[in-house]
């Protein structure tokens, strides 16, 4: 088994008992400093809310540059079925009940039907990593998600040789999801994966951030993570996982195939048809800070360009 | 002596108003940034909230503020034929200049903050991105029109003075294009832009197609004459 290394972490990271044990009181006094949007390298997880899930710190999985803010991940998303504004998810998340909730497995595997999500979750310890999210719309974030790998969550449904690609389908109901009243897309949010990036190591089940349940603006309860490719590659509110022969007909492409591919993978040498992929805006940096160059692959290249050898990027993008 | 109408009466406190509503944006933007940085106290009514993405919501209220003043300079026309009220041409120059001011604003905020003068990046942006390429066109035109804002210019060009702000038209019709080319999926806001400069110059090509017929019909020419 290959260990993936990782050095990343600087001892400096690595939070000490005495300010872990103490860390309301630390809240406490960083409230002063709360409002520090000009301020970069703020202590993030520090002021983040208590952690309510159980989990351990996955140490491979790091990232050098500083976390966003919970306010920030929580406080600016891209979640349609809850408003087109970044702002409005957060807004009107209300809306989302997560539980209870079903998620139905269908398609080319031995284990479908409908099954409660405490049940599909139970088997599965949950770990925190942290990822870099990388928007189509070039702007990213680092953020502490908490669930568990992707290829242990199929690998429990079996999923037979003609398995070649696995589709997420997000709720539909407008109810809960009022912006889904608008047709802005076509509805329910459908996204996929090969079946060897679904099942790739770093593909991840979240069901949390910063420790703490996700947020209906999130994502609430089950949400996908692929990190090397754009964020509208990750479905949200997920209620069905569908193994397919086919590639799935994604949300994104479906409206605009001209510039949302299936593939979506992070790539600064192939430009969104109207805008610049070469460079993003970190969130949280403040007013001065000078654009990002978007690393190929979103940083994650040198464990997932294996399986995209011999593929034209510019084609399958 | 011609009494004083009720414009002039007035003028001392609809001119500062105006000033006031047009600084409004910029004030509330520069409350925000103070805010924002936790510089001085700023009161939460006088900070536009800035959000996590602050340039580009600063982007988004100077661009925005432009295109309003632009179609607010274009609805003057118009409200003066309906209302044959001729004071609302005074602050038409006050409007237009101050759409320039903030135009500037919007294209500094995009290259002092949002590229941080990247230059190799700007110039690629400049001839690559077809929604910058509008923008800045469309900058570059409001450049003449503001430096022949002036009485004393429009003395010199005469005619000519009318024929150049005409480019107006251009300007605004670039301005909505750059925004809305720009806009990843929901167009709910561009299309509201859109109408209404549709309305306004609709307006304009209606009554001059109008007055050409007018002009041609030789039994309402006959109906004109006293």
């Amino acid at each position: 088994m290959l260990i993936h290394k990782c050095d990343d972490i600087r001892p400096s990271e690595i939070t000490s008992e005495a300010v872990y044990r103490n860390r309301r009181s630390v809240v406490a006094g960083l409230l002063g400093a709360s409002a520090a949007v000009a301020f970069p390298g703020r202590p993030a997880r520090a002021a983040a809310p208590v952690p309510n899930l159980k989990y351990t710190v996955n140490r491979q999985y790091q990232v050098a540059d500083p976390l966003n803010t919970w306010e920030e991940i929580t406080g600016y998303n891209n979640y349609y079925e809850l408003g087109t504004s970044k702002t409005d998810p957060a807004a009107n998340a209300g809306t989302l009940k997560p539980r209870p909730w079903t998620v139905e497995i269908a398609g080319e595997c031995e284990v479908r039907g409908r099954f409660n999500l405490e049940d599909i979750l139970k088997p599965h310890p949950l770990e925190e990593r942290v990822y870099r999210l990388r928007c189509v719309e070039a702007w990213s974030m680092v953020i502490p998600w908490t669930g568990f790998p992707m290829k242990d969550f199929l690998a429990a449904f079996k999923p037979n040789s003609k398995a070649k690609y696995v589709e997420f389908t997000t709720l539909h109901d407008p109810r809960q999801l009022p912006g889904q009243l608008d047709n802005v897309l076509e509805w329910p949010y459908v996204e996929g994966l090969r079946i060897d990036e679904a099942t790739h190591p770093l593909a991840f089940m979240v069901v949390g951030v910063y420790g703490r349940e996700l947020p209906g603006q999130n994502g609430a309860p089950l949400r996908t993570m692929a990190p090397w490719k754009y964020g509208f590659k990750n479905g949200k509110s997920i209620v069905k996982v569908r193994f397919t022969e086919k590639q799935p007909a994604n949300t994104w492409a479906i409206a605009n195939a001209r510039e949302y591919g299936f593939y979506a993978n992070v790539n600064p040498t192939v430009d969104h048809p109207r805008w610049s992929q070469a460079t993003e805006r970190r969130i949280g940096g403040g007013l001065f800070a000078k654009r990002v160059p978007t690393q190929m692959f979103n940083g994650y290249a040198d464990q997932v360009a294996g399986m995209y050898a011999g593929m034209d990027l510019r084609r399958y993008f | 002596m011609s009494p004083i109408s009720v414009e002039q009466r007035y003028r001392w406190l609809y001119k500062p108003l105006v000033h006031i509503a047009c600084l409004a944006p910029l004030l509330l933007a520069v409350g925000g940034v103070l805010h924002a940085s936790g510089i001085g106290t700023v009161p939460a009514w006088l900070a536009a909230d800035l959000g996590v993405d602050p340039v580009r919501r600063l982007l988004g209220i100077a661009g925005k503020t432009t295109l309003n003043l632009l179609l607010v300079t274009l609805a003057v026309t118009p409200l003066r034929q309906l209302t044959g009220n001729a004071h609302l041409l005074r602050l038409r120059r006050t409007l237009g200049v101050y759409a320039f001011a903030y135009a500037l604003l919007h294209f500094a905020v995009y290259v002092g903050l949002f590229q941080a003068f990247d230059w190799h990046e700007i110039v690629k942006d400049l001839y690559k991105r077809w929604y910058i390429v509008l923008g800045f066109t469309a900058l570059l035109m409001l450049i003449p029109l503001a430096v022949t804002s002036t009485n004393a210019m429009m003395r010199r060009l005469k005619r000519r003075w009318f024929a150049l702000h005409r480019l107006v038209y251009a300007i605004a019709f670039l301005g909505v294009c750059h925004y809305w080319i720009q806009t990843k999926k929901d167009l709910s806001q561009p299309e509201i832009y859109a109408s209404l400069l549709t309305l306004l110059l609709g307006w304009r090509l209606w009554r001059h197609w109008r007055s050409h017929r007018r002009a041609g019909l030789p039994q309402l020419r006959e109906e004109a004459q006293p």
